[in-house]
């Protein structure tokens, strides 16, 4: 069962509708194909060229022979463990701590009442219309010299870590969330004798989990892709995330050996990706028209 | 819908509080004024990390631009306050013109393509019956791409020497561009790169948006004799007007604070050609160590955005309300 759209499926039985779809179509899958699937293509065959052929013009569409140097050049040479490993270890701290985190405070803010729970809720609002990027100077300033405790998180994980938990979007939709589990289920947990931790633990949690399920993925794939803040954040190579070390050693290396790298870095979040689509592409889908 | 958590209607309206106030009172010692203390101290723990988090990392810096962009700051030591010096200083370089203008451009033109492609792709694709899935895997894939690697793809796309982009204009026998690296066709070379990578999820949401409109005004506007442009014109543009103005808003404010394709592509140039807002921001901070003059120069992007945020929200809201 189809709805109607903009054209009625009349004129698409019709023979000229038919021939027409079906040129259309075809010229959708070329264009898709040419415009998204290719430029990917190009990278991943490119890296497989020798040196002399990547540079060859006019260029080849198929390697001459198939190299995996340039992949295992890319493996040793710009040290992509280490950083695929940082970066890794950013990216799952960011998550979990935004998950133990922002989940314990949407929770407070959602059924605990706290005293200036609103004045809380907006200022916490009031940060999404503050644009993140505009404020990363102060933001350095303040992870180099901590106000108080005078220690710098510049080079350490919890750089990305701690303000990675200032997330105003996921903590946002987690306290929507928990705004329509109904009261009584909560109190029927405390009449049992559940304290607050255990309601949240056995109760709210398992009742989440598809919006921890879409704030899980937006924390892990905002850290993976960001670039400007672990720039600034991680000055020492070996610290450094996979983005912002491709950057850095773009300069110095060869073009096949750079190929291979950036093929490299993408390979986590496009099997991600392909793994969960579903749920992704059905979460933008969901989330933008519900607001 | 909404009302399943509504107390029932034949509910007496006393009966509806009552249940409030014994709720804890058999479970718990000590007077009432205690209990809310321990009530409250309970919440808190809930609520100190992330409060602590967003005090430090976000009220903070906000905060904290404001005070350095009217001081001379050098980290370690503090600051000295130095009135509008900083603003002056900003306002006199001649990247700061630049930056702007080439900041309103890529935002203008960001917004021109970024708009139209994705809103006709969509368009395109409600109407096919077939392979949606892969459609919908297939525009979205550049945008699980890390940034920094479609930057750097581009950028090797842009060579002038054996660059995809040129090679395809030779195999079609049109003439060659410098792309990135030309005075005239920098900024457009970055535009498009930043709409390749970004159109998938503008794509996604206009889908859904067009998926949302009722079949019969297409039909009824067919009984009128509207053909396929009139309707597009009559029917779809008005029913998803609220999502391509939320998108729009959203699109402007994200293109603003563009960084990563200038940094990685062009460096700012040719000349100055490529050098936006964030970038100078952070040739102020990482170059001239000028902390003072970034911030005069976050505070002011700050208050354009903030703006542009504003209002995003409040049309959300209000459109939240009308539901």
């Amino acid at each position: 069962m189809s709805t109607r759209t903009l054209l009625s499926p009349l004129a698409l039985a019709r023979p000229r509708g038919r021939a027409v779809y079906w040129t259309v179509f075809s010229g959708v899958v070329v264009l898709f194909a040419l415009a998204f699937l290719f430029p990917v293509y190009w990278m991943v065959t490119g890296a497989m060229k020798s040196p002399d052929e990547v540079t060859r013009t006019p260029p080849t569409l198929v390697p001459d022979h198939w190299h995996l140097s340039g992949y295992t050049d890319a493996w040793d040479l710009m040290d992509l463990p280490t950083h695929l490993w940082n970066t890794v270890v950013q990216a799952t701290g960011a998550w979990l701590l935004q998950l133990v985190f922002c989940t314990a405070a949407a929770y407070a803010l959602s059924k605990l009442k706290p005293a200036f729970g609103k004045l809380i809720l907006g200022g916490i609002l009031a940060t999404l219309m503050v644009p993140a990027q505009a404020l990363v100077v102060p933001k350095y300033l303040t992870a180099a010299d901590l106000p108080v405790l005078h220690t710098s998180l510049l080079n350490s994980p919890l750089g990305i870590w701690l303000p990675a938990v200032a997330n105003a979007f996921n903590l946002y939709l987690l306290k929507r969330f928990f705004d329509q589990i109904p009261r009584d289920v909560l109190e029927a947990a405390e009449i049992d004798g559940a304290g607050r931790l255990r309601t949240l633990w056995s109760i709210v949690l398992p009742m989440s989990r598809p919006v921890l399920g879409v704030v899980s993925i937006f924390a892990l794939v905002a850290v993976w892709q960001d670039f400007l803040w672990p720039l600034m954040v991680f000055s020492d190579t070996d610290k450094q995330p996979i983005s912002v070390a491709l950057v850095q050693l773009s300069q110095n290396i060869q073009l096949t050996v750079l190929i291979a790298a950036m093929v490299i870095a993408s390979i986590p979040m496009v099997v991600m990706f392909l793994l969960f689509q579903r749920h992704i592409i059905a979460g933008i889908s969901a989330g933008s028209t519900k607001g | 819908m909404k009302t399943a958590s509504k107390p029932p209607a034949a509910l007496p309206p006393a009966a509806v509080g009552v249940p409030e106030v014994p709720r804890s009172a058999g479970r718990r010692t000590g007077g009432p004024w205690r209990r809310r203390l321990a009530d409250q101290s309970r919440a808190y723990a809930f609520l100190i990390g992330g409060l602590l988090c967003f005090a430090l990392f976000s009220w903070y810096p906000a905060i904290r631009a404001v005070v350095i962009a009217f001081q001379k700051y050098t980290p370690g030591s503090g600051g000295e306050w130095v009135g509008t010096a900083n603003f002056t200083r900003v306002f006199h370089d001649p990247e700061f013109t630049a930056a702007w203008r080439n900041t309103l451009t890529f935002t203008l033109l960001a917004l021109l393509i970024g708009f139209a492609v994705p809103f006709v792709m969509a368009l395109v694709l409600n109407e096919l019956r077939h392979a949606k899935a892969f459609f919908r895997v297939v525009v979205y894939l550049p945008v699980m791409i890390p940034p920094v690697v479609s930057a750097l793809l581009w950028k090797w796309f842009y060579d002038p020497g054996a660059g995809l982009a040129n090679e395809t204009l030779r195999f079609l026998h049109l003439p060659t561009s410098n792309w990135s690296n030309g005075a005239d066709t920098a900024l457009v070379s970055l535009v498009i790169v930043a709409t390749w990578a970004n159109l998938g999820g503008t794509v996604l949401i206009y889908l859904a948006a067009l998926q949302s409109i009722p079949g019969e005004l297409y039909e009824a506007a067919e009984l009128d004799g509207a053909n396929i442009l009139q309707r597009v014109r009559h029917v779809t543009i008005p029913q998803t007007r609220f999502i391509i103005l939320m998108l729009m808003l959203l699109q402007i404010i994200a293109t603003m604070q563009v960084f990563t394709e200038p940094f990685v592509i062009t460096g700012g140039g040719p000349e100055d050609k490529t050098v936006t807002v964030l970038y100078l921001i952070y040739k102020y901070a990482f170059l001239y160590n000028d902390f003072g003059g970034a911030c005069a120069l976050s505070v002011m992007l700050l208050v354009l955005l903030g703006a542009f945020s504003a209002l995003y929200l409040r049309l959300t809201r209000s459109e939240g309300d009308d539901a």
